[in-house]
């Protein structure tokens, strides 16, 4: 079988695994679904006088949908690769004539079904449950393709660069603490421009910050512009910072990537 | 015509000598096992051989298959099966899963089913991994091995928490592969199995290769003395110590007049003897080093 072949059946592989694992299925891909859901119960009086149009779900839209791209690319990635290289699953498939390549695009092919899925129930959660208006025009639905491309490729290589500093017992800890945090200081689950300005600094090396801020690009409506940190939504810088860490990623990926754990092979 | 071909291997770490220069050839067909003490080398220079880890740069030759395993290609990897430590990555898949996709990086694989036979997991082909006891997820390790049709198998403690049925089946597995022609290598704690399964027997310890032989021949085996011990009238046993075991027991049988002698045995140095006295020395000598 060649390659590309190889890396569809390593697809297949890697979803059975995923969907058997409860945990991952509720911490990645279940988790920002069920958080639009209560963030639009929960705030919807707030949004009550806010025009027509605006509501707490589509106030909360683009967060969650950034949450998801975060959880299913760099959580995922970064947790499992850590897992399979400390029980060995990687030194397995090395002793096969697998092409390393298929590996990786497995794992790719995981991260875009699971994501693509999730954004797909977010969007019709948020259509059908809340009334949320998706967007009209073919430019927005460009500007989500390519932020969201782009955040998934970035989360992927990251993911498995920062796979490297965890080990199977530790990963819970390694990967989740940065996790939460940049959620936290993205402006995921609050108006970015709320939170202290240095620390919209901060979040503005990370990409999240870029993701979420793209997407309210999309979901929002044009006026909202002015709240943020520019007063524009700076879709040029985003595509910039998006690309430079995607590559930054790949880099460190392909400079940084180990088969075996330390102190073994 | 050889297999596996080394010539003064070494791996050092920092100061340590993890493989001091071992010489040795294994021949195609044969099935090779590898003695020694942990950490005496023997992980190492099977993983050398494996494409795992790199031997020290512009250190003696090795060949694998005719092939340099530091440089390990796909091509390479087709002709070569490694049974590796049980790992727990699988355990959400079905062995018929994992073996199906497994099957598909190899240009000739055998079938699924058959390898599911041959390991005897018919029962339990479509359960969770997770759901098997430790014998029969050896099985799963076992029949991933085997799955690529290797001219090369590398089993790396095989029977590990198999019953002794189990272990039984198991040696019949591996004679059958030997049957069609696989060379085997094997690295195993348990020297009843090296005895039962291994044309040649290869002990290292300290880093280097101590014994080649035959399980039969290793350390003058075969020559050396035996111990006959018998009962007489009043119950006391009595040991004698002999080159010349038969006779002993030509004399016995003439003083019993042809009738059994009480509690006769006859006892050669067991493998287990043999090995254990010659990695004594090692043995002291790393503790005396690291104290």
């Amino acid at each position: 079988m060649n390659t590309v072949a190889l890396g569809w059946d390593r697809t297949l592989i890697e979803l059975k695994q995923y969907i058997r694992e409860k945990e991952s299925v509720f911490f990645s891909f279940t988790f920002p679904i069920l958080l639009l859901i209560l963030f639009a119960t929960i705030f919807s009086g707030q949004f009550a006088d806010a025009g027509p149009g605006m509501s707490a779900a589509r106030f909360f839209l683009p967060g969650m949908i950034s949450a998801g791209v975060l959880l299913t690319s760099f959580q995922t990635m970064a947790m499992s690769v850590a897992t399979e290289r400390d029980d060995g699953t990687l030194k397995r498939l090395r002793s096969t004539p697998m092409p390393p390549a298929a590996y990786f695009l497995g794992k790719v092919g995981l991260v875009l079904i699971t994501s693509l899925a999730q954004l797909a129930v977010l969007l019709a959660v948020a259509r059908l449950a809340y009334d949320v208006a998706l967007p009209a025009d073919a430019g927005r639905w460009w500007t989500l393709a390519w932020v969201f491309v782009l955040g998934i490729f970035g989360g992927v290589v990251l993911g498995i660069a920062w796979s490297s500093l965890a080990t199977a017992r530790s990963a819970g800890a390694v990967v989740i603490a940065p996790v939460l945090v940049l959620q936290f200081i993205s402006g995921v689950y609050f108006q970015f421009t709320s939170i202290p300005h240095w620390l919209q600094s901060i979040a503005s090396v990370f990409p999240l910050k870029w993701v979420a801020q793209g997407m309210r690009s999309v979901f929002l409506p044009e006026a909202m512009a002015s709240e943020e940190m520019a007063g524009s939504w700076e879709l040029g810088r985003t595509a910039l910072v998006l690309g430079a860490w995607a590559v930054a990623g790949l880099v460190i990926c392909l400079t940084t990537f180990r088969w075996y754990k330390r102190g073994t092979t | 015509m050889t297999a596996i071909s080394m010539r003064r291997l070494r791996k050092t770490y920092g100061e340590k000598k993890a493989v001091d220069g071992i010489d040795l050839d294994i021949e195609t067909g044969e099935i090779f096992a590898i003695l020694g003490p942990n950490g005496a080398g023997k992980t190492t220079t099977v993983e050398i051989l494996e494409g795992f880890r790199a031997r020290d740069k512009g250190q003696g030759e090795v060949a694998v298959l005719g092939q340099d395993p530091a440089r390990p290609d796909r091509a390479w990897r087709n002709r070569i099966g490694i049974v590796l430590q049980t790992t727990s990555g699988l355990d959400l898949l079905t062995p018929r899963e994992i073996l199906t996709s497994t099957a598909k990086a190899y240009s000739t694989p055998r079938s699924v089913d058959d390898v599911i036979t041959a390991v005897g997991l018919e029962e339990k082909a479509d359960q969770r991994i997770a759901g098997l006891s430790g014998g029969q997820r050896r099985r799963v390790d076992v029949g991933l091995g085997i799955i690529g049709r290797p001219e090369l198998l590398f089993l790396d403690e095989p029977t590990t928490g198999f019953d002794p049925q189990a272990r039984r089946d198991f040696w019949e597995l591996i004679r059958s592969l030997k049957d069609e022609g696989t060379t085997i290598v094997l690295t195993t704690h348990y020297l009843d199995e090296a005895e039962a399964l291994a044309d040649r027997v290869g002990v290292i310890a300290a880093g280097r290769l101590l014994a080649l032989d035959t399980p039969a021949g290793l350390g003058g085996r075969e020559s050396a003395e035996a111990v006959v011990s018998w009962e007489d009238e009043a119950g006391t046993r009595h040991t004698v110590t002999t080159a010349t075991p038969t006779a002993e027991v030509s004399r016995l049988a003439a003083l019993h007049d042809g009738r059994e002698v009480p509690g006769l045995q006859v006892i050669r140095p067991s493998l287990e003897d043999v090995y254990l006295s010659l990695i004594a020395p090692h043995i002291v000598a790393e503790t005396e080093a690291s104290s």
